[in-house]
């Protein structure tokens, strides 16, 4: 009896609270049909708010990856005065308001920042531009890469490598050819949650870009636009592409997680 | 490439010039200088100026919503996300992958979609809404739609981090409990609750520190009004929209305080750390 009820009330939780969003999402997206949806994805603006998030989402997610690989590789192998530090200060931005994320960047490249008249006298847009965007996206997803790779890493040990360099194998053979492979699943996933989160990200971004139309609304923030513009059809059907990019990601961290079980 | 091969006896493990170089490089350049700059331009206002930018009544009224809407809603998400937990793992669920699969969802929705989607979902004539409009409650638009948004971003962290504790945890000492002549009740209050203390509380602090900061999943549903609706991270939004970086600089120190001594109090709490804050 208790069972029943219990279980009840988790998948009622769930209903409300976690499912409903996202049904209400698809449904109004389509609310007008399959054609409507079609008209407000391939609006313009969409598709270049779409491109300038893609655009954003390439710079950043190598960038991040090859961090993620070097910082995992110095935390995991190697015992050093500071590291503890280091560990802390890799989850800080995850941590932080987006809100903080966005304005440091400000304060740095902003007209009043500490760069600003320089940037002016330069002719460089940062802030209210693509580069700080890019910051700030680079800011908000920089630790997602390695805290993947970091657990694994370090329930691996080193045998492996230890018994390459023993077999004569250089710093980057062993890399290549014995490291690599074995972190290759886990740097994939890292990668794909580095990139959701580089594409959805909405508060750091909506302090940097200055809402230019065609110029720096990236997805989440053309959704903003169009919901402060009351075209809700249209930013539900906008909404709708991020949507699938999250459910995407599920489905794929479900493959994942079935296939290795780290 | 020579470099790894110097005649001297190879380092057992290679790359740690590299790797460490590379690290500390990045993480200056994106996380540490901004943030380093950000402290110094707040030391740059003077304690009075600090105190100034950061007392008076808007600054008092945003800062209590959202460490009360907060504490509200990490509250919610330990209750359900430990009936969910439990739900998972103990009892066999009609479509159980399904469910799973549902509450990582708040991490993977973009904020900006899940406000938005809320909104829809709490306004009077919403499908959720509306059925609380006759009794006269307000969700959007009000304080109650702020602890919705900041419920729904949080429940992940707390199932997360409660369920693999749950899966390990030994069934037998419930059973030796059961045996001994423990009621159901004892037995969770005795035993489960007990070994889980340590999960929940780590999945509470993450759901509390994620929700003090987030911004886009609750400026949509909260109708940012000054004084009322306006979370913290809202105000420094229409400080630096105002350009008093004074101001936005002041309040972003408290919330960047915040947020390092949460790590440290996770540190401390540990379990749990590595499904923590993703």
């Amino acid at each position: 009896m208790i069972r029943i009820l219990l279980m009840f009330l988790a998948m009622a939780w769930l209903t409300l609270m976690v499912l409903a969003p996202v049904a209400i999402v698809l449904a109004e997206a389509f609310s007008a049909g399959v054609g409507a949806w079609w008209t407000a994805v391939s609006d313009d603006e969409t598709r270049t708010s779409v491109a300038l998030s893609l655009k954003v989402a390439a710079i950043v997610v190598p960038c991040n990856a090859v961090f993620g690989v070097a910082a995992a590789w110095a935390l995991a192998r190697f015992r050093f005065p500071g590291r503890g530090v280091l560990l802390a200060l890799l989850d800080l931005p995850l941590s932080v308001s987006p809100v903080v994320s966005g304005l440091v960047f400000v304060l740095l490249f902003g007209a009043q920042g500490w760069f600003g008249s320089w940037l002016q006298a330069h002719d460089i847009q940062v802030i209210f531009a693509v580069p700080g965007i890019v910051l700030a996206t680079a800011f908000v997803t920089l630790p997602m890469v390695a805290r993947e790779l970091l657990p694994l890493l370090e329930s691996q040990g080193q045998d492996a490598e230890l018994a390459a360099r023993t077999l004569g194998a250089s710093g980057w053979q062993t890399f290549w050819r014995v490291s690599f492979p074995r972190m290759r699943g886990a740097l994939a996933y890292g990668v794909l949650l580095c990139t959701a989160r580089a594409l959805g990200e909405f508060g750091a971004v909506s302090v940097v870009s200055g809402h230019i139309r065609g110029q720096t609304d990236t997805l989440p923030l053309h959704v903003e636009i169009l919901h402060n513009e009351y075209r809700f059809q249209a930013a539900f059907a906008a909404a709708s592409l991020l949507l699938l990019v999250g459910v995407a990601t599920l489905l794929l961290r479900r493959l994942h997680t079935t296939e290795s079980p780290h | 490439m020579s470099f790894w091969r110097t005649k001297r006896a190879p380092a057992a493990m290679p790359g740690l010039g590299l790797s460490l170089g590379i690290t500390l490089t990045w993480l200056s350049l994106i996380a540490l200088i901004p943030l380093i700059a950000l402290v110094i331009r707040a030391g740059s206002l003077g304690w009075q100026g600090w105190l100034d930018a950061v007392t008076g009544e808007r600054v008092w009224l945003s800062l209590r919503l959202s460490f009360g809407a907060s504490l509200i809603a990490a509250g919610l998400d330990t209750l359900a996300g430990l009936l969910i937990a439990w739900v998972l793992c103990r009892y066999k669920l009609p479509f159980a992958a399904f469910w799973d699969v549902l509450v990582d969802l708040p991490f993977a929705l973009p904020t900006a979609v899940a406000g938005f989607a809320l909104t829809a979902l709490w306004v009077p004539d919403g499908w959720l809404g509306r059925m609380l409009a006759p009794l006269g409650w307000k969700i959007a638009f009000a304080e109650p739609g702020v602890v919705v948004a900041l419920t729904f971003i949080g429940l992940p962290f707390v199932v997360r981090t409660v369920q693999p504790v749950l899966q390990s945890a030994e069934r037998e000492l419930e059973e030796a409990a059961e045996s001994l002549g423990a009621s159901p009740s004892q037995v969770v209050w005795r035993v489960v609750l007990p070994t889980l203390r340590p999960a929940l509380l780590t999945g509470f602090a993450l759901a509390f520190a994620r929700a003090v900061g987030e911004y886009g999943s609750v400026i949509f549903i909260c109708g940012n009004i000054p004084m009322k609706t306006e979370i913290t991270p809202l105000l420094i939004v229409s400080r630096l929209e105002q350009y008093d970086y004074a101001g936005a600089t002041a309040l972003a120190t408290i919330m960047l305080a915040f947020s390092a001594a949460i790590l440290a109090l996770l540190q401390v709490l540990q379990t749990g750390r590595r499904v923590a804050l993703r």
